[in-house]
């Protein structure tokens, strides 16, 4: 006996099996990100007051993004679409702008990310703090250089919204004059670490789905020639997941952010 | 006792040819058949055989502690040598040091848990069953399936490796607590959470499988209520395994990130360390982690015991040869522990220091959950009472669960409530009362179903003698070891101590109030002789198992003329399970029903022509 | 209960949705809607974009916290919605993903609550 309802859904439910299956699992990814934004949300409100930084993130880049995958979450729905139609076509080429869409947004991610952890605060020893982007840390100079600028204090770095005309300008600074130097990586704060957990995780999805999507574009396409409706339903199927990081990058994006 | 070990009726082939299926499945041959199978029976074997050896290796760990606590400092009698000789330091001169004494500690509870007892009771006998009692051809997604087992074997590999590195295995506890499993100077806790998100992902696999097949594969005419309770519990376990465990893997993620990568997710400002102050950026919450923790930790304990209920309440109902009393309030029943096991969590929290409303909250909550469990507990026990009862050994063991599991979920309600869990929290008590509904419960109802579906899958049964010696030794031992640790626990005693309290002892200090009295010390020796003994009487199970998989006795393929679907194929039914999709034409109980000329109707059985009401009684089989 | 078929052959035509049974003008409907659909993700950003830089000194970030969140709610309703054509699906799918969204708060608001909720009397 074969395995009812792969292809038709069952008259009672209303669906195919792989339809039942991918949903349950995207319940199953809302209680993981669900996870992660309530700890969000704890430790942000659980803050002391003005600790929590605003302003860290490149909204520009992050809005770049927003729309990319917004405009690939239409492609996957229009190449499914056009599989329903038997247009085969139109599936190419909107799978192919969906991969496309993915891998511009990957890109601008890892941009972010290295844009960060080149980015440093410099603890000097009269108590200033330096804070840029590393120019230059050659292990045989004596010195490092950044472009950046001096804070007195760790508070001035917190709030970058609030701060207007921030200029930033080359500065050399001796090693012997450096307290501590840390990167603006995950272990630098609760937000930083957050974002890159959230962000990282956010994009392991994309990077899953992009190879679903792509083994479905490339070499699984040999399941159009003889079972249509049965690669119908895995486009269906791979293109929920997607939409499904598309809705996770809504709830991002603001969060991280604009707030 | 002849009758009852000779009712079984002789050998028969079933009626209809079961046939091939239209596409001719040649041999797959030894790795795709045995191996990398996607066939629901042997993915649920594979489980089963994991399972029970992970469940001997934790079993193992406990009775290395249980010596530690009875001769503290002492070292270990044959294996010592032996154990310094693999892990070295610290277990130099064949001690367990603290330190190992709590990896032990951590792995055992690990191990048995998600190693152990959620492999065998959900995958394992959910993956054998019941395809097979919805009628269906195998699980909605088998190559997820293989996927599902292949994870849990890899996180079970993370895991066991994490004892020879060097630091050791995870020593904080299953639990986990930040911030010392983020201080212990070991990678194991690294390994730890890698095995965890492993097995997490096995059980998600495993989990929207089980829910996709019970919705969408059930057979013509198999209604929801006309599903075996087994299939209900299944259900529900899976639910909550889909919804509650990814909280725990994101917060084991930012645990792993804490770890690895020196974030400071449950790492508080002003974290001292050894007594120096730490270098992270602090700014974290560890109770965050313990909500989180909780959230998968409390559904857990359901997923434990769900499985297990199923499996008790089809051996009672076949072997007291009646319906079960009360089939839809057991089903509203376990729906309802499904829900409201999500919103008890913080019960384990209540030393936290939160506040009196929402302690108020969870206190409700929590007794809430209780009525279900009672409501089920008692249609079982109501279900023996005119039944025709069987004593072969699943149904002793079926038998022994309800005390047991009865004893176990009595004594959670002091802890349940808040002012008395103020005291009781971290002793032994507790530990008394978790081990009593999973070792005495849900174990029993596992081993019950060991012994029941046997000869479904091999076509022979297991010898009843050793059965009935298995099951007496394990009912009286699993009551020596774990009944002492309530009266400990009640004294004061408290958990995780490497040893075993003589540090509070009263031959330490003595003239100070509220010390352990020798009476309470005395008793870990009774209860290390009580888990060697209990440890012996697994012996003959082992033994008689794997016996009679090759030489026990042949059976038909209905033993236990029951009336569930997995028993009317044949035995062990081949792949594809039926050759056309059964038609189910009644509930799961149909036995002893007046005016049939058997106890039992199978639910795929046609309706029978309407015959004139017989005047003799219907025969009863014992 | 309903009488089930068997499997039918798999490269039958699909029944689900009929109105895609056919052709070029059934995809270009599609299209168009999605069309709307994009228009509509685009408005919800530029409105957050906003709702994020209104002056600090008239709205404070609690308040703007709330209303970006909630035009990210409306933003993921239109993909969900739409998209996903969560509007179209079956009760079966609504009911695991209410429970799923129930458990979700719950998890949520439980945990703020029992993280600011202390004895009287224990902290300063």
């Amino acid at each position: 006996m074969d395995i009812p309802y792969v292809v038709q859904p069952r008259p009672d439910t209303g669906i195919y099996n792989a339809k039942a299956g991918i949903w349950l699992f995207l319940a199953s990814e809302v209680m993981l990100f669900g996870g992660l934004f309530s700890a969000y949300v704890l430790l942000r409100v659980g803050a002391d007051p003005g600790t929590w930084p605003h302003g860290w993130q490149n909204v520009t880049l992050g809005t770049i993004n927003t729309l990319v995958l917004a405009l690939s979450a239409v492609t996957t729905l229009l190449a499914w679409v056009a599989c329903k139609v038997r247009q085969f076509g139109k599936f190419k080429f909107f799978h192919a702008c969906t991969l496309l869409l993915a891998l511009t947004f990957l890109c601008i991610k890892l941009f972010e990310y290295h844009d960060h952890l080149t980015h440093y605060e410099i603890q000097l020893t009269d108590g200033r703090i330096a804070d840029g982007h590393m120019m230059e840390n050659n292990p045989n100079e004596d010195y490092v250089l950044i472009d950046g600028r001096y804070v007195e204090r760790e508070t001035d770095l917190i709030d970058l919204r609030a701060q207007k005309d921030i200029r930033e300008a080359e500065i050399k600074i001796p090693r012997a004059q450096i307290k501590d130097m840390e990167s603006y990586g995950p272990w630098h704060n609760d937000y930083l670490a957050l974002y890159f957990t959230l962000t990282g995780l956010h994009a392991l999805h994309i990077l899953a789905g992009g190879i679903v999507i792509g083994y479905l574009w490339g070499p699984g396409r040999k399941l159009w020639k003889t079972e249509p409706e049965h690669f119908t339903n895995r486009v269906e199927v791979s293109g929920l997941f997607w939409h499904f990081v598309d809705l996770v990058w809504i709830f991002l994006f603001p969060v991280l952010y604009l707030t | 006792m002849d009758e009852i070990i000779h009712s079984f009726p002789a050998h028969q082939e079933p009626d209809e040819d079961p046939g091939h299926d239209e596409h001719a499945h040649h041999d797959p041959g030894f790795w795709r058949g045995y191996v990398f199978s996607t066939d629901h029976k042997i993915i649920g074997i594979q489980y089963g055989f994991t399972a029970l050896c992970f469940l001997l290796f934790g079993f193992f760990l406990m009775l290395l502690m249980r010596w530690q606590i009875a001769h503290p400092g002492q070292p270990v009698p044959f294996l010592g040598p032996l154990m310094a000789e693999i892990l070295g330091q610290p277990a130099a001169g064949g001690v367990i040091s603290p330190d190992l004494y709590n990896s032990f500690g951590a792995m055992h509870g690990t191990i048995m848990i998600f190693l152990g007892v959620v492999p065998l009771a959900f995958a394992a006998f959910g993956n054998y069953v019941v395809p097979l009692m919805i009628g269906a051809p195998d699980m909605a997604f088998p190559r997820v399936n293989m996927a599902s087992y292949q994870a849990y074997v890899l996180g079970g590999i993370v895991m066991v490796v994490s004892f020879f590195i060097p630091g050791g295995a995870a020593q904080a506890g299953w639990t986990s607590y930040s911030p010392l499993a983020t201080s212990i100077p070991t990678h194991g806790q690294a390994f730890w959470i890698i095995g965890m998100v492993l097995l997490i992902t096995s059980s998600l696999l495993g989990a929207v499988n089980f829910i996709a097949t019970i919705i969408q594969l059930r057979a013509p005419g198999m209604t929801w209520m006309r599903m075996p309770f087994f299939v209900w519990a299944q259900f529900v376990t899976a639910f909550l395994l889909l919804l509650a465990f990814p909280p725990l893997e994101a917060a084991a993620l930012m645990q792993l990130m804490d770890n690895v990568a020196h974030t400071s997710f449950f790492l508080p400002t002003g974290l001292a360390i050894g007594g120096k102050l730490a270098h992270v950026s602090g700014g974290g919450s560890p109770l965050l982690w313990q909500h989180l923790f909780w959230f998968l930790g409390h559904p857990e304990v359901y997923v434990l015991i769900l499985p297990a209920m199923g499996i008790v309440a089809e051996i009672i109902a076949n072997n007291t040869r009646k319906p079960l009393w009360g089939y839809k309030s057991k089903v509203y029943s376990v729906l309802a522990i499904g829900f409201l096991s999500f919103i008890v969590w913080a019960h384990h929290m209540y030393l936290t220091g939160m506040g009196t409303k929402i302690s108020a909250f969870f206190q409700t909550t929590t007794m809430a959950v209780s009525i279900p469990s009672v409501i089920i507990l008692t249609c079982l026990f109501i279900s023996l009472w005119g039944g025709s009862i069987r004593f072969n050994t699943p149904m002793l063991f079926a038998l022994a669960f309800l005390p047991m599991f009865g004893i176990g979920g009595l004594t959670g309600l002091p802890l349940g409530f808040n002012a008395s869990d103020v005291y009781l929290h971290d002793t032994y008590y507790v530990i008394a009362h978790f081990h009593y509904v999973v070792a005495p419960g849900t174990i029993f109802a596992l081993f019950a179903g060991i012994y029941y579906w046997l000869p479904k899958i091999t076509g022979r049964r297991m010898n009843e003698f050793w059965g009935r010696v298995h099951f007496w030794g394990s009912f009286v031992f699993m009551n020596v070891v774990f009944m002492p640790m309530f009266v400990q626990g009640m004294k004061g005693m408290l958990r995780r101590m490497a040893d075993g309290g003589a540090n509070y002892s009263a031959a330490r200090v003595p003239g100070v109030i509220d010390t352990l009295p020798g009476s309470i010390m005395a008793m870990h020796t009774w209860i290390l002789w009580g888990a060697m003994a209990l440890g012996l009487a697994q012996i003959p199970f082992i033994i008689n198992l794997f016996w009679s998989i090759k030489h026990g006795e042949r059976v038909g393929t209905n033993p236990w003329r029951s009336t569930t679907l997995e028993w009317q194929t044949p035995t062990p039914p081949p792949h594809g399970n039926f050759a056309r999709p059964p038609q189910i034409y009644r509930g799961p109980y149909e036995y002893s029903v007046p005016g049939h000329d058997t106890d039992f109707t199978p639910q795929n059985e046609p309706e029978a022509p309407v015959t004139a009401p017989r005047i003799s009684p219907v025969p009863v089989l014992h | 209960m309903s009488d089930l078929k068997t499997a039918r052959p798999h490269n039958a035509p699909s029944v689900s949705e009929p109105e895609l049974s056919g052709h070029a003008v059934d995809f270009n409907s599609y299209l168009r809607r999605c069309v709307y659909v994009f228009v509509a993700v685009l408005c919800s950003v530029s409105l957050m974009l906003w709702a994020s830089y209104l002056p600090q000194a008239h709205f404070d970030w609690p308040l703007k916290v709330k209303l970006i969140l909630a035009v990210a709610c409306g933003n993921a309703f239109l993909v969900a919605g739409f998209l996903m054509h969560l509007i179209s699906e079956k009760k079966m799918i609504y009911t695991v993903l209410a429970f799923t969204v129930f458990f979700a708060a719950a998890m949520m608001w439980l945990t703020l609550y029992a993280m600011q909720d202390f004895p009287a009397g224990t902290t300063h």
